[in-house]
């Protein structure tokens, strides 16, 4: 079982819900939690223990003067500007590639091969007995956070449930970590910006083909518009989160609900009976 | 010499563009016979990436010379390497404008390193 925990808008409250979620259900069982928000990971705040790292590569260009003519086929090719053919020599800019390999394709001379280039690194840990976390973690000014949330959901593959943490957003990270799940978590909250974003966020389920359900956070008791989108749209609404305090307070520093305030626990455990088939 | 002005429009009487990678034109003029030629540049809407491949546009037409306004990291390591070099025009005029003012000497160039 594979839950993807997505939501549109930023702030509405995955995390919290991945790491409450995750916490309370390996209580019982084993659970491997992912982070593929992999530009701003932050699991690893609430759950803090020591990581075994891997890092992460993806090919880049490298050209073969003795075999280049400078014809300029790869230059021409490249959409990301990663190679440019000037003068007397090929230039790459190997933070800008995006790793197709459509360089090496066009070369009429087979000047253009590929080594690995660093992007980022995979942490590993083991806060509970029965919890891995594995965050991805993309390097500063790289582009290809695509690659390394990949790696990061193959390193738990073979666990049997697995929740990935899905960045904002609606773009290629939010797909590259919807793909292969079972189900996907949309969290949003009672604002209009929230519903929007829910509302782009679950065409994107949708276009991945995984069935979906909502968690309502921070919810100040006026979800009219949220509750009937989701009738509309038979999407369960699984989960309901008070705007509170007590709850911001517990949150704020770093702590978990559901191992903090009483039947928290119970609600995530309800949430996950939701969401299983 | 084949010098470059990033502009606007095409011609010589459009206005210069201050930005490198994403100008509408690229008027391309031999300054020995005069001749222009104006490119329009396929990058606009380019996601990105626009630096290195404006600088080989420019490299197919054999400028030695840019003028423009400002250019980013990415272009400026292609200009060098592709031997171009900047000279800044910042106060509007025309494409022609900017040509005479770079013949006279009145533009700075803009260091790539």
């Amino acid at each position: 079982m594979k839950i993807a925990i997505a939501s549109g808008k930023g702030g509405t409250g995955k995390s919290t819900v991945a790491a409450n979620l995750a916490w309370a259900l390996a209580r019982s069982r084993d659970v491997a939690l992912v982070d593929c928000d992999v530009e701003e990971p932050n699991l690893h705040l609430f759950f803090p223990a020591a990581t075994t790292d891997v890092p992460v590569t993806t090919p880049v260009p490298v050209i073969d003067p003795a075999r280049c003519t400078l014809c300029g086929e790869c230059g021409k090719f490249c959409r990301f500007g990663a190679l440019a053919v000037v003068k007397d020599c090929v230039l790459t800019f190997p933070h800008l590639c995006h790793s197709c390999g459509g360089c090496t394709l066009v070369c009429p001379q087979g000047a253009v091969r590929e080594v690995p280039r660093t992007i980022g690194r995979i942490a590993c840990s083991r806060p509970l007995s029965r919890l891995v976390l594995i965050s991805g973690v993309l390097n500063e000014g790289e582009v290809q956070a695509p690659a390394v949330i990949r790696a990061a959901k193959a390193r738990a593959e073979g666990h049997p449930l697995v929740i990935y943490d899905a960045s904002p957003g609606i773009a290629c990270p939010v797909i590259e970590t919807l793909e292969g799940s079972d189900f996907c978590l949309l969290v949003t909250e009672s604002t209009p910006f929230g519903l929007h974003d829910l509302r782009l966020a679950a065409e994107v389920a949708e276009e991945v083909g995984i069935p979906a359900g909502v968690v309502i956070n921070r919810s100040d008791g006026e979800d009219a518009a949220t509750v009937a989108f989701c009738r509309e749209r038979g999407l369960p609404v699984l989960m309901t989160i008070p705007f509170s305090r007590e709850i911001a307070a517990v949150q704020n520093r770093g702590g978990l609900i559901a191992a903090l305030l009483p039947g928290w626990e119970e609600r995530f455990i309800d949430l996950f009976a939701g969401v299983s088939p | 010499m084949i010098v470059c002005i990033t502009a606007r429009a095409a011609g010589t009487d459009a206005p210069v563009e201050e930005r490198f990678g994403r100008a509408p034109y690229f008027v391309f003029v031999d300054t020995e016979t005069g001749k222009s030629e104006s490119v329009e540049n396929p990058l606009i809407n380019a996601a990105g990436g626009v630096g290195p491949r404006a600088v080989q546009v420019l490299a197919e037409h054999g400028a030695t010379v840019l003028i423009t306004g400002q250019v980013g990291g990415n272009a400026a390591k292609a200009l060098e390497a592709g031997g171009i070099r900047v000279y800044a025009c910042r106060g509007g005029g025309s494409a022609a404008d900017a040509l005479a003012a770079y013949t006279a000497g009145d533009l700075q160039p803009i260091s790539l390193a």
